[in-house]
């Protein structure tokens, strides 16, 4: 059975959300993003869920992570602006390591910036907005079908790491049609999570199970875990706690959970990049100009590839950085000033040629930007 | 005692300083708590920072303490993700009408099913003492140290004005009257606020000459009037004082309600919402 239909980046985005069993939608509404709670507030009852329109983007994100804290699947939709607003909340739940998914439509910044200009600003600030270390998972798919995909496993990675996860994706992207066969994808995989093996006297809730990750019973249980949850630093009961061993470990916890499962988080896709001489390194609605490129590129003779993060983070340092030594140039296409670019130098070390191609007028990068660029370091070469 | 089934008392010490009243307004909850005997597991506490906000988390309740001012927002997710649980938010004045404003008066609007009980004791005191927007007038403070010259916020009234159900103030010094109010709050179907004044000896009462946490006591006293007398006082006569009592106890359909009904009507005309049609 396929049934096709024609749909938008962020109608894609609501249905992968209810896919997931979203059950609550906070949001607050910001352009480009907001046909996502639009559809939300329509259909969550679909879900037995319930959607609503918060006084501003902190409460949003407050309410979010009430939501989740009482068991529910939950979700809010913003853009760059908006995301500066929720990092407050967002930190605590990294903190707190509550499970929610935020979705970021990102358009041209900074501040109030170009609400209908796309952009892909928030690489860095999704990573490093928030005070202290904390680690989210950021991903940015890059066609519609993928924003569907994407976005259940948004709430999967949630579920399982116990975390906030990022769902990125640009004006170009959340305005864009193809089409989609949705019903394709009815047995995707749905994760919940887990529940704690311990009893009520055993239980304390930041004592990990035994895949590492903790499992805080959802508040208000018939079985009587009952518990503090705070995003102060915090002891294995969740008790406020500023002793060195507590502030260390909770810290090193919430790092390492997302950074040490790299291998079941990353994703990546390579195109035609066995044999590149020339890479390319885009994400987002980016990276299709950047195959279109590719494609042409290889017509004229020249062996370029795509490498395109799915993960932004935690970025794969090393799967891209084994390119250094293979290709005679990188190029780096983003609609920012280079965000992934300093990334991309990071890991390929100081002999590669890294070059930026950065559009930051408010419109897209087209395939002939990135052709003129690749050509121009082909040029250094010969 | 009742006390006992509700404080961890393995997490002793307290953190808040001896003459501070906002023990007062926790002994008071958790006596109503066990005179309507709260199902501890159908409860959540929702609380901030400062020292009002991480009092709950000795409570044997499920807490969750957040961040500063949003407690209000938090508490409406947990509210409407599960409608059959009590939510109770404990605040001071700086977290509910400073930072947590916006939230303060957008819960009032919605009337959602929640109590909010406010510590009203005029300072931050968790930061050293610095003023807050219901610090009185001329009080000498870390930041205000030629006096306090901005005008204060009357709790009541602004959440009053911003469609909450249930209003009262009381304070620490009229313990029986608090915990009466408490009650009813609790009881109440709506937003409910509960502005409890409270004293802080350290930073307010060191600053203002009435170090003596009993003096300060007798402040709250002198400074409060019943709500009976009251309305035999002239303004001028009212004039500095803070009257004590049940401002608003009205019904109107709770967020919650609103919800249930929308959903009702959903179900029964079986809407088949497309996408297509909210654009």
């Amino acid at each position: 059975m396929s049934k096709f239909e024609f749909i938008q980046g962020n109608e894609a985005c609501a249905l992968g959300a209810l896919k997931a069993n979203v059950q609550f939608c906070a949001g607050y509404p910001i352009t480009p993003s907001s046909e996502i709670m639009e559809i939300l507030s329509a259909r969550i009852y679909e879900n037995k869920g319930r959607c609503i329109q918060m006084e501003d983007e902190i409460a949003s994100m407050g309410a979010v992570i009430g939501a989740s804290v009482m068991g529910k699947k939950s979700i809010t939709i913003t853009s760059g602006p908006g995301f500066d607003l929720k990092q407050e909340n967002i930190g605590y739940a990294s903190m707190a390591e509550i499970p929610c998914v935020i979705v970021d439509v990102q358009r041209s910044g900074p501040s109030t910036g170009g609400a209908t200009k796309t952009g892909q600003g928030d690489i860095m600030q999704t990573r490093y907005g928030t005070s202290g270390d904390t680690l989210k998972i950021v991903l940015y798919p890059s066609s519609v079908e993928e924003v569907y995909t994407t976005t259940v496993k948004a709430f999967n990675y949630a579920e399982k790491y116990m975390t906030p996860v990022v769902l990125l994706m640009d004006e170009t992207l959340g305005h864009m049609r193809e089409s989609v066969d949705i019903e394709k994808y009815d047995d995707i995989e749905v994760i919940d999570r887990q529940k704690t093996t311990r009893s009520v006297e055993e239980y304390k809730p930041y004592v990990v199970e035994d895949n590492g990750m903790v499992a805080l019973v959802p508040f208000a249980n018939d079985e009587g875990y009952r518990y503090a949850i705070n995003g102060m630093h915090h002891n294995e009961k969740g008790m406020p706690d500023l002793r060195a061993k507590y502030i260390d470990s909770c810290i090193t916890r919430i790092n390492d959970k997302v950074e040490l499962n790299q291998e079941d988080i990353f994703d990546s896709e390579k195109y035609m990049c066995e044999d590149a001489e020339y890479l390319i390194v885009a994400y987002g609605s980016v990276a299709r100009s950047a195959k279109e490129a590719v494609k042409k590129l290889r017509e004229e003779g020249i062996r370029a590839g795509l490498y395109r993060p799915i993960t932004i983070w935690p970025f794969n340092y090393k799967e891209v950085g084994k390119y250094g030594d293979q290709v005679k140039s990188i190029v780096v296409a983003e609609l920012n000033r280079g965000q992934m670019y300093h990334m991309i130098v990071e890991s390929v070390g100081k002999d590669t040629v890294v070059k930026k191609l950065n559009i930051i007028n408010g419109s897209i990068i087209k395939p002939e930007d990135i052709i003129e660029s690749v050509k121009e370091t082909e040029n250094v070469h010969r | 005692m009742y006390i006992d089934n509700y404080i961890k008392e393995e997490e002793f010490p307290l953190f808040i300083c001896p003459g501070c009243t906002h023990g007062t307004v926790t002994n008071a909850f958790v006596k109503m708590a066990d005179e309507l005997k709260l199902d501890k597991n159908k409860t959540v506490l929702v609380c901030a920072i400062g020292c009002a906000g991480r009092i709950p988390t000795f409570l044997d309740f499920s807490v969750l303490r957040v961040t500063h001012g949003r407690a209000l927002a938090f508490a409406t997710g947990i509210k409407l993700a599960r409608p059959d649980v009590n939510v109770i938010v404990f605040m001071g004045d700086g977290d509910a009408v400073a930072i947590g404003g916006n939230h303060m008066i957008h819960a009032a609007r919605r009337n959602i099913n929640i109590t909010a009980i406010i510590s009203k004791n005029a300072i931050y005191g968790m930061t050293g003492g610095q003023y807050a927007p219901t610090t009185p007038k001329d009080a000498m403070t870390t930041t205000s140290p030629f006096g306090m010259f901005e005008h204060t916020f009357d709790i009541c009234k602004l959440v009053e004005g911003a469609g909450a159900t249930y209003v009262a103030r009381s304070d620490a010094y009229n313990v029986r009257h608090l915990q009466k109010v408490i009650k009813n709050a609790i009881q109440h179907e709506g937003f409910s606020v509960v502005e409890a004044i409270t004293s802080c000896p350290t930073q307010f009462g060191r600053r203002n000459k009435v170090s003596n946490p009993s003096d300060m006591l007798m402040d709250i006293k002198n400074s409060t009037v019943m709500q009976a007398a009251a309305e035999k006082m002239t303004p001028e006569e009212l004039q500095g004082k803070f009257v004590i009592g049940e401002f608003v106890n009205i019904k109107k359909p709770t967020l919650d309600e609103l919800y249930l009904e929308l959903e009702e009507k959903i179900s029964q005309a079986n809407i088949e919402i497309n996408a297509d049609d909210v654009k």
